[in-house]
């Protein structure tokens, strides 16, 4: 038998730890969570493609990398702003993993809180059993903390991540939490972006009491280079409602996780996604639906568009709990390659310990319909004009998940100006 | 106007059409008849430029210039259309979004200006109305879950708005039953005019009834094998292709 080789700790994580070693007496709150956190990682490293969880998306390129502490600097940030989505309404802006007041305006009637001004971390995540959440545990220093009053409607806000790696090559950890009391309602829309090589690895804690309904439009728009690892953990009680829908737009390699629970009869979870992905970009939509009462639906359409040598990644696992019973779940996989280079991973995992539960599954994969293409040719439609038009139609019923029609605007608008500079390029007319 | 001089065109290696002559003047309309595999659609295919085609030989122009070289779009701008013998559907794309892209795409390359919404409506509403269409129809995806007359009468409406030079129709007949028939016809008819021809491509007579052609030609095994007026439509009703094609046969 061969013994097992510890491995030495990549260069990243030498370079994180070591962080954490200078700065622990520092950063906010509670040490016991981080010390834990950088013991696991000590121990386990990041994780690597050998375990399940990570079997499609290899963080190599991550772990070689020497990841440095962003500098404070209130002049970087400003011009970060330009990324962000023209939408009206309450903004709260982070520049490089730290909360900017000064850039942002608060949502009326709600009380924000930084995290780094309470360092409480939650209770939702799992970070014994979640490395990348735990390298943010380690290291976070701020976040945001949302409390929404019961019965009070929040309406819209925007929550930005910009990062900087024009200068040096950073990693930011922000941490949120947000809480929606007793019938309470939110409509968030998550934007990163940023310029240049950095990492953006966000960790949010959401809590639906009952009767409560979050809307959550993510918008990953994150630079070119970049990575973008981002996690969510959402708790959903009774008649409560967490609608997700993530889009994936940027990044060299970017991996959204979200966990979400049912923890309530006639709950409701939508975790509904677009990768959209073009060049060498790598984009994993992971998620963990536990059905932990009965009568609950839960809903996923996840639509992927790939040119170049893109690759994509749909790895779904729903688990019906034995107390669930008359859990309703749906989960649709489509892909649609523009390219012979671009591949699409797809893992569905059903685990059901109830008997009477309806769940169905299915995946697609598909190129462009080349008769659809010369019906739109032959009526006058420039070829690449008549594709862009194609891959919108694809991406319809995804979109039309999407209820809030501020939010919906948000997204088509960011994948038309994906056209406009990176699709329409990347898929030459075939000879 | 569309001048065509010895055509020939290959699917997949095989040959389909053998060396096609026609001229179609403007302000005529002409009508291809022939039994089925004869190369009548092939043609419609070749001149509006659907891939999967290959000319081997002979020229086609349209007011001079080689349609053959043009891209798909470019035909459509310079005033080709083809009405489908299948419409395409397009799940996901609204029927005036569709038809608004299309007018303003063809707008845009012949130096016309587009339309905004209102102007658009408001025309598209006109034609549905002739076309005793639904406007209903406007909202819906293109071609989804429209029935067979639906879906000719959505070519029509399309062929309406662009106001093409030449249209292409081919077996525009197919799936129609009486009523829509003469809806289709009608709409046909009243682009009519000195600046507006057409090739209809018809394995039947029946259509030629309603749209009554200036001259009427036979397409066999990828060639026409013989040119006539109207009469010639109700010749082939009465002996059918084969005593036709007989003739030409013996005739060469």
């Amino acid at each position: 038998m061969q013994a097992v080789k510890q491995q030495a700790p990549s260069e990243a994580l030498k370079g994180f730890l070591a962080r954490y070693d200078g700065l622990r007496v520092r950063l906010p709150g509670n040490a016991a969570p981080r010390d834990a956190a950088a013991a696991l990682l000590r121990d386990k490293g990041l994780p690597t493609p050998k375990e399940e969880a990570w079997h499609y998306t290899n963080l190599r390129s991550v772990a070689a990398l020497d990841f440095q502490e962003p500098i404070a600097d209130t002049q970087a940030g400003v011009d970060l702003l330009a990324l962000l989505p023209k939408v009206e309404g309450p903004r709260l802006i982070f520049v490089d993993g730290r909360y900017r007041p000064d850039l942002s305006t608060s949502p009326d009637g709600l009380e924000v809180k930084s995290f780094a001004g309470t360092g409480v971390f939650g209770d939702l995540t799992k970070p014994e059993r979640d490395r990348v959440v735990a390298l943010n545990t380690m290291l976070t220093e701020d976040g945001i903390i949302i409390d929404v009053p019961a019965g009070f409607d929040a309406g819209f806000l925007m929550l930005a991540q910009l990062t900087s790696g024009r200068h040096r090559r950073v990693a930011s950890h922000p941490r949120h939490r947000i809480s929606l009391g007793e019938g309470a309602r939110l409509v968030l829309l998550e934007v990163s972006a940023g310029i240049g090589e950095y990492l953006n690895n966000p960790v949010i804690e959401i809590a639906v009491a009952e009767g409560a309904h979050l809307t959550h439009g993510r918008l990953q728009q994150d630079s070119e280079d970049a990575f973008h690892l981002g996690t969510i953990y959402a708790d959903t009680a009774a008649n409560g409602v967490y609608d997700c829908f993530s889009l994936a737009l940027g990044a060299k390699l970017g991996r959204t996780e979200i966990h979400a629970r049912l923890g309530g009869e006639q709950a409701a979870v939508h975790l509904n996604a677009a990768q959209i992905m073009g060049g060498n970009q790598v984009s994993d939509f992971t998620t963990a639906i536990s059905h932990d009462a009965p009568n609950c639906p839960s809903r996923q359409t996840v639509k992927s568009v790939l040119t170049g040598k893109a690759r994509a990644v749909f790895q779904g696992r729903i688990e019906v709990a034995r107390i669930a019973q008359k859990t309703d779940g749906y989960q649709m996989n489509q892909a649609l390659l523009l390219s012979p280079d671009a591949e699409i991973n797809s893992k569905p995992e059903l685990e059901i310990y109830a008997d009477d539960v309806k769940c169905s599954h299915g995946a697609t994969v598909g190129a462009l319909d080349p008769e659809q293409l010369f019906y739109l040719r032959s009526r006058g439609v420039p070829a690449d004009q008549a594709r862009m038009i194609l891959v919108r139609a694809f991406l319809t019923d995804a979109f039309e998940a999407v209820a809030h029609e501020g939010l919906r605007d948000v997204f088509e608008h960011a994948v038309e100006q994906w056209w406009a500079t990176t699709g329409k390029d990347a898929e030459a007319p075939a000879a | 106007m569309l001048e065509i001089k010895g055509l020939t065109a290959e699917i997949d290696g095989k040959q389909i059409l053998k060396g096609i002559d026609l001229t179609i003047p403007q302000g005529e309309v002409h009508a291809v008849m022939g039994p089925n595999g004869a190369g009548k659609s092939t043609l419609s295919y070749v001149l509006s430029g659907r891939e999967g085609y290959e000319v081997t030989g002979g020229t086609a122009t349209f007011f001079g210039q080689d349609i053959l070289a043009m891209e798909p779009e470019e035909r459509a701008a310079a005033g080709i259309f083809l009405a489908f013998q299948y419409p395409v559907e397009l799940p996901g794309v609204g029927n005036a979004n569709f038809l608004r892209t299309a007018l303003n795409s063809v707008r845009r390359a012949r130096g016309e200006g587009e339309l905004d919404a209102v102007q658009f409506l408001k025309q598209a509403r006109a034609a549905v109305k002739k076309l005793a269409m639904s406007e209903d129809m406007l909202k819906r995806n293109v071609n989804v879950g429209f029935s067979g007359g639906e879906k000719k009468r959505n070519e029509i409406l399309q062929m309406t708005m662009l106001q093409p030079k030449l249209a292409l129709l081919d077996e525009t007949d197919s799936g129609l039953d009486i009523d829509a028939l003469r809806i289709v016809a009608e709409g046909v008819n009243a682009s009519r005019g000195p600046n507006f021809s057409a090739l209809v491509i018809t394995h039947y007579q029946r259509l030629l009834d309603y749209i009554v052609p200036d001259h009427v030609h036979v397409l066999a095994d990828g060639r026409i094998i013989r040119s006539g007026g109207p009469e010639l439509a109700k010749e082939l009703e009465a002996d059918g292709y084969a005593g036709i094609i007989g003739e030409a046969a013996e005739a060469a």
